[in-house]
């Protein structure tokens, strides 16, 4: 079974930046409103992030759904790992999950 | 073409029979909803696996017909009483 060919740069990213923001736009100019909600938490809890465009090429707006069973776009990845679309980053949000989880990887400013 | 929200909500009953489930449409387009889903098939379960139990109910229209969805999952215990303040 021949694998999806974003698969491998979707790992290249996830392994090589601490915190991943598959997303539409870029974090100056997001294109979606849910993108960008994602992009405005980050920046308030003063995480670095690597925002990557998902309209900038087909194959990776397609390949990231595949990779982390997920319909949609913004997606999050922190170390490597899927923590979820703006819903879910939003209420761990409120719940102070996402800093004290941060916090715990070293990642906050 | 836009989902309107009794078939979101009968899809979403139909995967998560207990499903306690609100559709509200944000725009008034039936293109913009917000879902609130409590259930008890989520016990145990992380956000991600919540989430993803609903958008494999609604079948592939995630991301197609219905454009946006945004979702809140709960257990019945948090459904039942307001958190005293």
């Amino acid at each position: 079974m021949s694998e999806n060919p974003a698969f491998d740069r979707i790992r290249e990213d996830i392994s090589q930046n601490d915190v991943v923001l598959f997303m539409k736009g870029s974090p100056v100019f997001p294109q979606c409103g849910f993108s960008a909600t994602v992009v405005e938490i980050l920046s308030q809890m003063g995480v670095k992030f690597k925002g990557i465009d998902v309209l900038s090429d087909p194959d990776l707006r397609n390949g990231i759904k595949l990779f982390s069973d997920w319909p949609t776009v913004p997606q999050l990845y922190v170390n490597g790992e899927f923590i979820g679309g703006c819903d879910i980053v939003r209420e761990m949000h409120a719940t102070g999950e996402l800093a004290g989880h941060f916090k715990e990887k070293g990642l906050t400013a | 073409m836009a989902m309107d929200a009794q078939e979101i909500e009968r899809l979403i009953r139909e995967t998560l029979p207990d499903a306690d489930v609100t559709i509200t449409d944000l725009r008034g387009d039936g293109d913009h909803y917000a879902a609130r889903v409590a259930s008890a098939a989520f016990k145990g379960k992380t956000r991600i696996q919540q989430h993803q139990m609903v958008y494999k109910a609604l079948r592939g229209n995630m991301g197609d017909a219905l454009h946006a969805l945004a979702l809140q999952t709960l257990i019945p215990e948090e459904n039942a009483c307001p958190p005293a303040s």
